[in-house]
């Protein structure tokens, strides 16, 4: 699908196979792409399927660091990377992983921009001048004397970004730049990149899951099958019948638009005659059965966290108040660093918690032999004011386990473990965190150990969040998705009424994605208390009933998803921002009320397709 | 006088405060050091008044010669608080030096041909915390399964999964420092690499048999100095040989000025004078001990101490406006060593 007029591609590959060793199918098979000079070209496919190969083949990390087998030629401005090492072609492509942080290699933010120069010897003068450049570029000058471990994600992102751009590459290599950032720091990542296409003509190649955030601004979409095929072209024809595709083009299908608009701009300018046969109609309210309107799952009261102590200590959340109901999937949003993680943390009792009171309705049970310690977690049991010593991390303190209050709530960061989990299930932002063991089977006896479950429940819970991971696979092996199921089966073995997920969907592909949100809401229907701590607009406007915004450790916004959601510019999904103000979240929606499922407000329905 | 260096002149910056703990440190050696003083024979040693009259306790045969604490003579009891001053004052020095200098601005200063050792270095620094980061996180994330296990039996489920984030983290920064171009070499034939090998090998040889020979006073005058200085010239020419190779432009380098030579000199100046004043007037430096009697520094020695205090005034205030850098110090990056540590090897005498 190239064009005749495009200019010379800077980089080709020609006919590329990827083998890794031991694997019996190639990850990539017989891939043939030209990507022109100056474009921003997307590459989307399911996890697992190769994007990842596909960008390192680009920059001859494949297989020069990696191992495996490349068959074909990838030539990257002429230069094949069949006979250069990565570290030769330095000056030609550029690579940024998913972990930017990772990736730093000296301490401040400047050093960090003229490291890659100062390996190429480039001479003094020329590389001040393009420090300077790479900062203003990318915005991060007022960042120059920062350390590297005290700027956040998005920032991080950007200075990588100009780490490998500072040697003057002619192709940009980005794996998932946006996926673990908030909406706020995506926009401003995104804007990085398009000037860069757009001003120095540099060739972008970027994988990431989250189309709707990246789509619109490219100029070829690359889409990687799951049999390593990879096929490409324009945009709007690769979205039009693309599996997982963003709202906009979604929204697209159900109104009949051909081709789909890639961004919400476009699709407002469009929008007009479906607003019409929308007007009158209201989105069918949520169900919601399992929610009830009794005394609330979770309590929490004037909760505080502070992490550090000294001048050093930050205050990450300064009193919340909130309850949780049976029931209902709440949302929590907010900026990196606004506290979200932290309140999960000590909502369950494993994190540390300065002040306030936590309060949570469940049947603790009689504790076995496993996991019967009444051991409480050191941050929680250290008298306040006094740091948890190394001694502490090794054998924490102990302290009787505290008794119910008057309507049977018990506070979690008071119980032994075992009782704790019983009340409060968390799946942390690491969901790997929590796996030890060498088999998916072993992972699920030992899980139904500690909850003294009969044997088979945990597995029993994985079939129904993700059916078909096998037995024998190491959980390091599974796939993010499958890793993330296995976790919150492992978790709900100890049957917790309160559920909490921190960012479930970081590196999910669009299918994990919506099999996350039906989880949640069979979770709700069941009658727990679900919390989803994301970044992810489009999972809370199709799975939350409620939004909690937090912002530097206070609750500032709490209400139902439509009203909290579709006011705000950064957490409105795109549904939401083309049909606004109308109180559309979600295509489905759409789909249904145009469908006649709608309830009609007033006497008049116009006409319907 | 170190401490006062370091008041005057400490960065702002996590390495910069650590001092105290030297301190402490140093105090419980000179307490230690008086303690063993009495604890064990304070007989064989030192005269004077006797301070304290303590039983001696003869140890059995195995031990002989060795006598448990007996009468306490002043002199002995000043001969251990001098040893344990003087080993607390290189305890303190090396504090301070540790608390001004950055190790990786000094990192930063080593030839070319060591750039990568030193890159290695500047990653394990940060690798160290990030590492105990991930444990806490897995330990964190363990009470949320209330595994049974403890102790011993915890660690497989604490380490596998720590090892394998380090695993993922390292492979991550090899693939980005690849991509940016380290390990670059330009092209050297042969027989100049072999030569720079064979002279860096030679140096070292060199170095350290001049310095046995210097140190152990048996092993003959002849292979003290003169071996010494042959290593490390040949150690030197090795290096700058072996920098060819390595292509690297630093973007910053540290600058060397009027300040830094100012530093260094009182510091030489302040270990030249005490040498010379210890050679004059050896009671002025080391005060006797048989019989005890007050130190009477020679006014020489005292010069020296002070004259170490001066950096105090002389190095520049860090976060003070940075002096205009000096355009450029040498393509191999070779900017010196921070400069206050230097000046620390006089102080504190």
């Amino acid at each position: 699908m190239t064009s005749a007029s495009a200019p010379a591609p800077v980089l080709r590959l020609d006919r590329v196979s990827v083998t890794y060793p031991g694997a019996e199918r190639p990850v990539l098979r017989d891939v043939d792409l030209d990507v022109p000079e100056g474009e921003l070209c997307l590459v989307a496919g399911p996890t697992g399927s190769g994007k990842s190969t596909l960008l390192g083949a680009a920059c001859g990390l494949v297989p020069h660091l990696t191992g495996g087998e490349l068959a074909g030629e990838v030539l990257v401005a002429g230069a094949s990377t069949r006979t250069t090492p990565p570290r030769d072609l330095a000056h030609l492509v550029g690579f940024v992983g998913q972990d930017p942080v990772a990736g730093f290699v000296t301490d401040s933010v400047e050093d960090e921009l003229a490291y890659a120069m100062e390996q190429l010897a480039v001479p003094v003068p020329a590389m001040r001048r393009r420090v300077e450049e790479v900062l203003d570029l990318l915005g991060v000058a007022d960042l120059r004397d920062r350390p590297l471990r005290t700027l956040s994600g998005g920032q991080a992102q950007r200075v990588a970004i100009g780490s490998v751009l500072a040697a003057g590459p002619r192709v940009l290599v980005l794996d998932e730049p946006t996926s673990a950032l908030d909406p706020g720091a995506a926009e401003d990542v995104l804007a990085a990149l398009v000037r860069l296409v757009h001003d120095l003509a540099v060739t972008v190649l970027v994988a990431e899951h989250r189309l709707e955030r990246v789509v619109q601004h490219a100029d070829r979409v690359v889409l990687v099958g799951r049999d390593g095929r990879v096929r490409a072209g324009e945009p709007a024809a690769m979205m039009r019948d693309h599996d997982g595709a963003p709202p906009v083009v979604e929204l697209a299908r159900v109104a009949g638009w051909d081709p789909p608009p890639l961004s919400v701009r476009d699709a407002r300018r469009r929008a007009g005659p479906l607003v019409e046969r929308l007007a009158g109609r209201r989105p069918a309210p949520r169900p919601a059965p399992g929610r009830d309107d009794g005394p609330p799952l979770l309590r929490s009261r004037g909760l505080a966290v502070v992490h550090g102590r000294g001048s050093g200590a930050v205050r990450a959340v300064a009193g919340v108040d909130l309850d949780l109901a049976a029931g209902e999937v709440v949302a929590l949003m907010g900026r990196n660093g606004s506290g979200k993680s932290s309140l999960l943390w000590a909502w369950q009792g494993s994190g540390p918690r300065s002040g306030g009171d936590v309060r949570v309705l469940g049947d603790v049970p009689e504790l076995g032999a496993a996991g019967a310690g009444t051991d409480a977690h050191p941050c929680t049991t250290a008298p306040r004011g006094r740091r948890p010593g190394l001694r502490d991390l090794l054998r924490p303190a102990r302290r009787p386990v505290d008794g119910p209050d008057a309507e049977g709530r018990r506070d979690p960061g008071a119980l032994a473990p075992a009782a704790a989990r019983a009340l409060v299930g968390l799946v942390p932002q690491t969901p790997g965190d929590l796996l030890y063991l060498g088999s998916v089977a072993a992972e699920c006896a030992q899980a139904d150990a500690e909850s003294g479950r009969p044997p088979g429940t945990c597995r029993a819970l994985l079939d129904e969040v993700s059916p078909g991971v096998p037995d024998d696979r190491h959980p390091r092996d599974l796939s993010e998705g499958q890793r993330l199921a296995l976790v919150l089966a492992v978790q709900l073995a100890a049957a917790p009424r309160v559920v909490l997920l921190d960012e479930p969907t970081r590196g999910l592909d669009e299918g994990a994605k919506r099999r996350v949100g039906e989880a949640v809401r069979a979770l709700a229907a069941e009658g727990r208390a679900v919390v989803l701590a994301t970044h992810d607009v489009e999972l809370v406007a199709g799975a939350a009933d409620r939004v909690v915004v937090m912002a530097q450790g206070r609750v500032v916004a709490d209400g139902a998803t439509a009203e909290v959601v579709a006011a705000s510019p950064a957490f409105a999904p795109q549904t939401a921002k083309v049909l606004a103000p109308e109180p559309w979240l979600v295509p489905d929606e759409v789909r249904a009320a145009l469908a006649g499922e709608g309830l009609p407000e007033g006497d008049v329905v116009r006409g319907m397709s | 006088m170190a401490c006062l260096v370091v008041v005057a002149r400490r960065p702002d910056a996590p390495h910069g405060l650590d001092l105290r703990a030297y301190l402490v440190l140093a105090g419980v050696v000179v307490a230690v050091r008086t303690l063993f003083r009495v604890l064990f024979g304070g007989t064989a040693l030192g005269t004077g008044p006797v301070v304290l009259d303590l039983p001696a306790v003869p140890l059995p045969d195995l031990l002989s010669g060795v006598t448990l604490l007996g009468p306490v003579t002043a002199g002995s009891l000043l001969a251990g608080v001098y040893d344990g001053l003087r080993l607390a004052a290189v305890l303190v020095c090396v504090g301070a030096a540790n608390s001004l200098a950055d190790a990786r601005r000094l990192l930063r200063a080593v030839p070319g041909a060591l750039a990568e050792v030193s890159t290695a270095v500047v990653i394990a620094l940060t690798a160290a915390p990030q590492l105990l980061d991930s444990v806490r996180r897995v330990r964190r994330a363990r009470r949320l399964r209330a595994g049974g296990a403890e102790g011993v039996r915890a660690l497989p489920a604490v380490l596998s999964p720590v090892l394998a984030d380090a695993l993922d983290r390292s492979l991550a920064l090899a693939g980005a420092m690849a991509v940016r171009g380290y390990g670059r070499t330009a092209d050297v034939p042969r027989r100049a690499r072999r030569t720079s090998a064979a002279l860096l090998l030679g140096g070292l040889l060199g170095t350290c048999w001049g310095l046995v020979g210097l140190l152990d006073p048996t092993a003959g005058a002849a292979t003290g100095l003169p071996v010494l200085l042959g290593g490390a010239l040949l150690a030197v020419l090795g290096l700058r040989l072996a920098s060819a190779r390595v292509r690297r432009t630093a973007h910053r380098p540290d600058p060397w000025g009027a300040p830094e030579w100012a530093v260094v000199a009182a510091g030489a100046a302040s270990a030249g004078a005490m040498v010379l004043a210890a050679a004059l007037d050896p009671t002025g430096v080391a005060p006797s001990t048989t019989p005890p009697a007050w130190p009477e520094p020679s006014p020489l020695a005292l010069a020296a101490v002070l004259v170490a205090a001066l950096p105090a005034v002389l190095a520049p205030r860090p976060g003070a406006a940075p002096r205009p850098r000096r355009t450029s110090v040498g393509a191999a990056g070779t900017a010196r060593p921070a400069a206050p540590a230097a000046a620390l090897r006089g102080g504190a005498r």
